[in-house]
């Protein structure tokens, strides 16, 4: 494992910081382990070396059975194996048809229901192109919860979409919770502008003139 | 044969002599300190002698498990040696003059040296492993958006005190969730790095990294079995998001909750027959518990205590720690099988120590994410410190 020089200054800065609180007053240096065995200690006392990620991640995946894209998809209401990223993505086409949520809530309000019929019309007339929702949170919730609610609240408009005759093969979806937010704030204003549902066009490449 | 901080058999010790010394402590007429509630006591003890790095160093490891250092209070005990050279330490009670050990603690760094006599005073007095030589994985706010206007955050992993801190992930995109493989130097993690989330396992030793789970939608909040066999996870691949298990390799994928609301944040019982985990089945967030190897969701008895998030199970079985999620978060310690949950701290997203004493936990300070250390019996809490633009999601290793 190759360092550069200005990653392992990042590494011994950033282990100064986050070692104040243990009295890091001096380098930290090595990472020495304890000889074994001198004390009666519970437990190895550990500096054991820890390798930064190389951040090259090939993406291997771990082998058979492990489930990508072998699913049916779209007619029994699952989420299909439309893969966003095989697309041109176009965020502004249904920019003005965004969807908001109230508080902890995924169900489509009354005054953004008439938003998924101009999506879906849109979708009916061109049959090239897919779609992508966004799922979003608010800064409050916790990190985890607001992850799997933001997915909950993309499905939420997908099956509106579903029900309007528009299969489920064509819509894909993605949460982001709370780590994608339009607006940075801790108001009324800013949490309502978060939680949000995005339609993002997709168009197959060859067909972008 | 795995490769852990703690071995199995130690580990297990470790449980066992936790579920001793509870009682023993329930009883103490002095000294020890109390598990129940609002008879908290704290050990004072003076440490003497000692060159500031390893006196800073003691006084934190001691801290976090209620021992109050030179506090001005008359000590109950005396650590007194020598920081010069090689550490030494000589343990005594302060009222019997008995000396309970005298060692010396030869190479390695000062800083291994002092978390080791650290350790040994824990073990003296409390019965119990310290925490020093445990690890914390983590995720780190730097600021910033990546250019597909993603908050971006990476995965670090540090000493449990926060020094030694590491890099994992530099990819510039959201990383969230680490998890690790009890027993191993192995992160599992979310990653959005391939724009969409993905699952990986990470060996810290080597850096290299797997892919192990990508699907459509959500991918998310993996957990591994305390045998390090499976992970638990929650993916919306049928059509909610929904828990699902599998093998550390991937294989053997199926689904575990059926439900049309979400489930998030599952974690094991010890015996890895039990997974607790959080769930909006019933309109608002709350605990619930199925077996591991499938069948009915059971909601936990929280005590009247609502918008339960976040569950972790304590590694010797007796507790679960959880995030109260409303107004300001709170963390909150109950029975595993259910009933009082007393609030401990302002926080959210605790994970446990591997000896079943004291939390790491995500404070909001200002707006901004910190890690803190809070003791359940003497709710001591103490800062981690961070690196800059905010830290949370802690994972303390097991």
């Amino acid at each position: 494992m190759k360092f550069s020089l200005s990653r392992v200054l990042l590494l011994v800065t950033a282990a100064c910081l986050l070692g104040g609180a243990a009295g890091c007053s001096r380098k930290p240096k090595g990472l020495t382990p304890l000889p074994a065995g001198q004390s009666g200690s519970a437990g190895p006392v550990g500096e054991i070396p820890l390798t930064p990620g190389n951040g090259v991640g090939t993406g291997t995946l771990g082998g058979p059975g492990n489930g990508t894209g072998t699913d049916t998809p779209g007619s029994t209401g699952l989420p299909s194996d439309l893969d966003a990223r095989n697309f041109v993505q176009d965020r502004e086409k249904f920019a003005t048809d965004t969807v908001y949520f109230d508080f902890d809530k995924s169900n489509v309000k009354p005054q953004y229901a008439p938003n998924i019929p101009r999506v879906a019309d849109y979708l009916k007339a061109n049959t090239s192109n897919n779609l992508l929702i966004e799922g979003h949170c608010d800064d409050r919730g916790t990190e985890e919860y607001n992850l799997a609610l933001g997915e909950r609240r993309a499905l939420s408009v997908r099956d509106k979409l579903m029900s309007l005759g528009i299969s489920g093969d064509r819509i894909t979806t993605i949460s982001y919770g709370k780590e994608k937010p339009a607006v940075v704030g801790n108001t009324e204003e800013a949490y309502a502008k978060n939680r949000r549902g995005v339609f993002v066009l997709l168009t197959p490449p060859a067909s972008v003139r | 044969m795995k490769t852990g901080f703690l071995s199995a058999p130690l580990a297990r010790t470790a449980a066992v002599i936790l579920s001793v010394t509870l009682s023993i402590l329930a009883t103490a007429q002095d000294g020890g300190v109390t598990i129940t509630k609002g008879a908290v006591r704290t050990i004072p003890i003076s440490v003497t002698g000692y060159s500031d790095e390893v006196r800073k160093i003691l006084e934190f490891d001691l801290f976090v498990v209620g021992f109050e250092v030179n506090s001005g209070a008359a000590p109950q005990y005396r650590l007194a040696g020598s920081g010069q050279g090689e550490v030494r330490g000589a343990l005594s009670d302060v009222n019997t003059q008995q000396v309970l050990f005298s060692r010396a603690y030869p190479g390695g760094s000062p800083r291994a040296q002092a978390h080791a006599l650290a350790n040994d005073v824990v073990k003296s007095l409390l019965q119990i492993p310290g925490i020093a030589g445990s690890k914390i994985a983590f995720r780190n706010l730097p600021g910033g958006r990546n250019a597909r206007g993603e908050l971006i955050s990476e995965i670090w992993a540090s000493d449990c005190d926060g020094a030694n801190a590491v890099a994992l992930t530099s990819d510039g995109s959201i990383s969230f969730g680490p998890s690790w493989v009890p027993g191993q130097l192995k992160l599992f993690y979310t990653s959005f790095r391939g724009s969409r989330p993905e699952i990986y396992l990470q060996d810290l030793r080597s850096g290299s990294r797997t892919r192990v789970f990508s699907f459509p939608g959500t991918s998310s909040s993996p957990a591994v079995s305390p045998d390090g066999s499976k992970v638990v996870m929650v993916l919306s691949r049928g059509g909610s998001p929904d828990l699902w298990l599998a093998n550390v390799d991937g294989s053997g994928l199926r689904q575990l909750t059926t439900t049309k609301e979400l489930e998030a944040s599952p974690c094991w019982s010890p015996d890895g027959r039990t997974i607790c985990f959080t769930s909006a089945e019933g309109g608002r967030p709350s605990l619930y518990t199925m077996p591991a190897s499938g069948g009915a969701m059971k909601r936990l008895n929280t005590g009247g205590v609502t918008q339960c998030t976040e569950p972790d199970w304590s590694p010797d079985g007796q507790w679960i720690a959880f995030t109260r999620a409303a107004g300001e978060f709170t963390i909150y310690v109950m029975p595993a099988n259910g009933g009082s949950a007393e609030a401990k701290a302002a926080g959210e997203d605790p994970s446990w120590s591997p000896n079943s004493r004291t939390l790491v936990f995500t404070r909001r300070v200002g707006g901004e994410r910190r890690l803190s250390l809070l003791d359940v019996p003497s709710k001591h809490v103490k800062d981690l410190g961070c690196i800059s633009g905010g830290c949370s999601q802690a994972s303390w290793s097991k």
